[in-house]
């Protein structure tokens, strides 16, 4: 056991995000993952190490791609609104889009997709409705740049933002139940709020929601 | 006795004889045999028979992946990527390159000599296939006990054989890199083809085929041929960057035909060096099989339907600037190994360097392969 531990500790990603930390502590051994907008796929490093994943990621960023593929990792570079279609219905046990929602073309069409491809989707946004970003629009009445959002309004990836209850209200629109929501802190950590609710909309940085499609 | 203008060099490597008895079965419903089948084998099959790598060759390439060529003396093809210490590792993997059939570096093709009739096949040769091509490979990974490939890799026409291979063998291939290439020859790209086939034809000491019998050779028309094969292996950025309208061994333009730009000498010097080492009725046949790859059509129209239940681990490479085999191909395969539910890499190399770029040294090409052979050797278990 503490030559396992050990070993955890001594691989190069061994440490990701707390956010993605968050995330992985969600998947089962031996599951089958797709991460979409997987970046330079350190999340799926980690769960294919830790976690024995069958992991496939997707990234619109031919840097990232290459950069994960060469790190041994199965990525195809590919855009959340186009080349989701492709994928047969519950090809994953786990579709993961982080931080990614808000900068697709059409997210509602996005996370019917998500649920299709997936048994479940884990969904995580930044939180629009959070109390600074409020605060911010209302006194200096010019869109919000935040940790979050830290790219000004005409050059942000960020098309469709949307705060955790404008969220929710979308997933009841399209016959999508949410098995799980949490909010996250400016840090990633998880804080002791259940979501949906007031609070949650009010406090939370960040939305982390474990979807399912009605069946 | 035929008349031919020297004695056929006796090339180095290993054979597989296929005998009579045992012919190999043609898509075009022809059988083939005895015949000859050419390879050449670097580096060790371990004791599991589990580190062989198949390198298919493109077009005019041949199983001199790793070596010296015996006719031009120039370096193996595929040693940017194949030989000791490279990323296919000679002293870690068992790498095969078998020469197509229909080929013309020993393995039978047009200019051999048809048992039957004692002279050389010819035009009498059979129209052979990608699938027939690799139907040809596995009797050779079968005589050397290999139950499973680790790899099976190729760029262009050889990456129409990885896509074969894993169709027709999806549970003895392990790891897919089809490189610079396509679930099937486009219009272009049989446009180009018949435009080096006419230009062959068209050669009067091509003989209606029979040149050996005559003792000709079409030269010219091969060269011309090669030489229009060669533009569209590169890009427009790469000529103009090594030639712009720069002038060849002269300051004026001579208002004449001569080689007045370098990009024209290049050309010529590309025809004459390759009609060498290259025989004219293999460049009829091999563009041919070519023409004739489309995947889907085999599965019923559905290219998914190749794949699926494939549990072999595909990297589709293509490059920015191939326009022969462009990128949007390679993602139109890669939408079908989705629909089949496969696993599989997708990486686009930005290069200027065109089709051609799988062969020389590009540095994020290697990083790739490095890291997707690398992950697929840890689970495969292969020893370092």
């Amino acid at each position: 056991m503490a030559t396992h531990v050990q070993s955890v500790s001594a691989h190069p990603r061994a440490n990701i995000r707390v956010d993605l930390q968050v995330i992985a502590d969600m998947i089962p051994l031996g599951t089958r993952v797709l991460d979409i907008g997987c970046g330079d796929g350190a999340l799926l490093d980690y769960l294919a190490h830790f976690r024995q994943v069958d992991g496939r990621g997707m990234e619109i960023s031919q840097a990232g791609v290459n950069k994960g593929v060469a790190h041994g990792l199965s990525v195809i570079q590919g855009d959340a609104d186009t080349d989701l279609k492709d994928y047969p219905s519950d090809a994953f046990d786990f579709v993961i889009l982080s931080q990614t929602l808000q900068a697709t073309y059409d997210p509602r069409e996005v996370l019917n997709q998500l649920v299709r491809i997936g048994r479940r989707a884990i969904v995580s946004f930044p939180n629009f409705g959070a109390w600074h970003v409020r605060l911010k629009l209302l006194w200096s009445g010019k869109m919000p740049v935040t940790d979050s959002y830290d790219v000004a309004w005409y050059e942000t990836p960020n098309i469709h933002l949307c705060t955790i209850d404008d969220f929710v209200e979308l997933c009841e629109d399209v016959g999508i139940t949410i098995e799980q929501g949490m909010v996250l802190d400016a840090r990633g950590r998880p804080r002791a709020l259940r979501a949906p609710g007031f609070l949650a909309n009010l406090l939370g940085e960040q939305g982390l929601f474990v979807l399912t499609r009605r069946r | 006795m035929l008349s031919t203008a020297s004695p056929p060099p006796v090339l180095p490597g290993k054979r597989l004889e296929i005998p009579a008895h045992d012919p190999l079965k043609l898509d075009s419903g022809a059988s083939l045999g005895p015949l000859t089948l050419a390879y050449q084998t670097y580096g060790t099959l371990d004791a599991r028979r589990a580190n062989a790598v198949l390198v298919c060759h493109a077009l005019t390439g041949d199983q001199f992946v790793a070596e010296p060529h015996p006719l031009t003396g120039k370096p193996g093809w595929w040693e940017t990527l194949v030989g000791p210490g490279r990323i296919l590792d000679t002293d870690r993997y068992f790498v095969i390159c078998v020469n197509v059939i229909g080929g013309c570096m020993g393995t039978t093709g047009p200019k051999e000599t048809d048992p039957t009739t004692g002279k050389p096949y010819g035009l009498s040769f059979p129209v052979i296939t990608v699938g027939d091509m690799v139907r040809a490979q596995k009797r050779i990974v079968d005589a050397l006990g290999i139950e499973s490939l680790f790899c099976v890799i190729g760029g262009s026409m050889g990456g129409m054989q990885v896509l074969q291979w894993a169709a027709t063998y999806p549970d003895q291939v392990f790891a897919a890199i089809p490189i610079a290439t396509a679930s099937r020859h486009s219009a272009q790209n049989i446009a180009f083809h018949e435009v080096g086939r006419q230009a062959i034809m068209a050669d009067p000491e091509w003989c209606g085929g029979d040149y050996q019998l005559k003792g000709m050779r079409p030269h010219r028309g091969l060269a011309v041929a090669r030489m229009a094969a060669h533009i569209t292996y590169l890009s427009e950025t790469a000529l103009h960057r090594k030639f712009g309208r720069n002038l060849q061994d002269r300051d004026v333009l001579s208002y004449g035909f001569g080689a007045d730009f370098q990009v024209e000498s290049y050309l010529r010097h590309q025809g004459s060096t390759f009609v060498d080492r290259f025989d004219a009725n293999s460049y009829l046949y091999i563009t041919r099989a070519m023409d004739y790859f489309d995947l889907a059509r085999d599965f019923g129209g559905q290219l998914a339907d190749a794949f699926r239940g494939s549990k072999a681990r595909f990297c589709v490479v293509s490059f920015t600037s191939d326009w022969l085999f462009p990128t949007a191909q390679s993602r139109a395969l890669v939408h079908a190994l989705n629909a089949a539910a496969t696993n599989v890499s997708f990486v686009e190399i930005p290069t200027d360097k065109g089709h051609d770029a799988f062969l020389l040294d590009e540095p994020e090409l290697l990083d790739v392969l490095g890291g997707f052979i690398d992950g697929c050797a840890e689970r495969r278990g292969l020893k370092r």
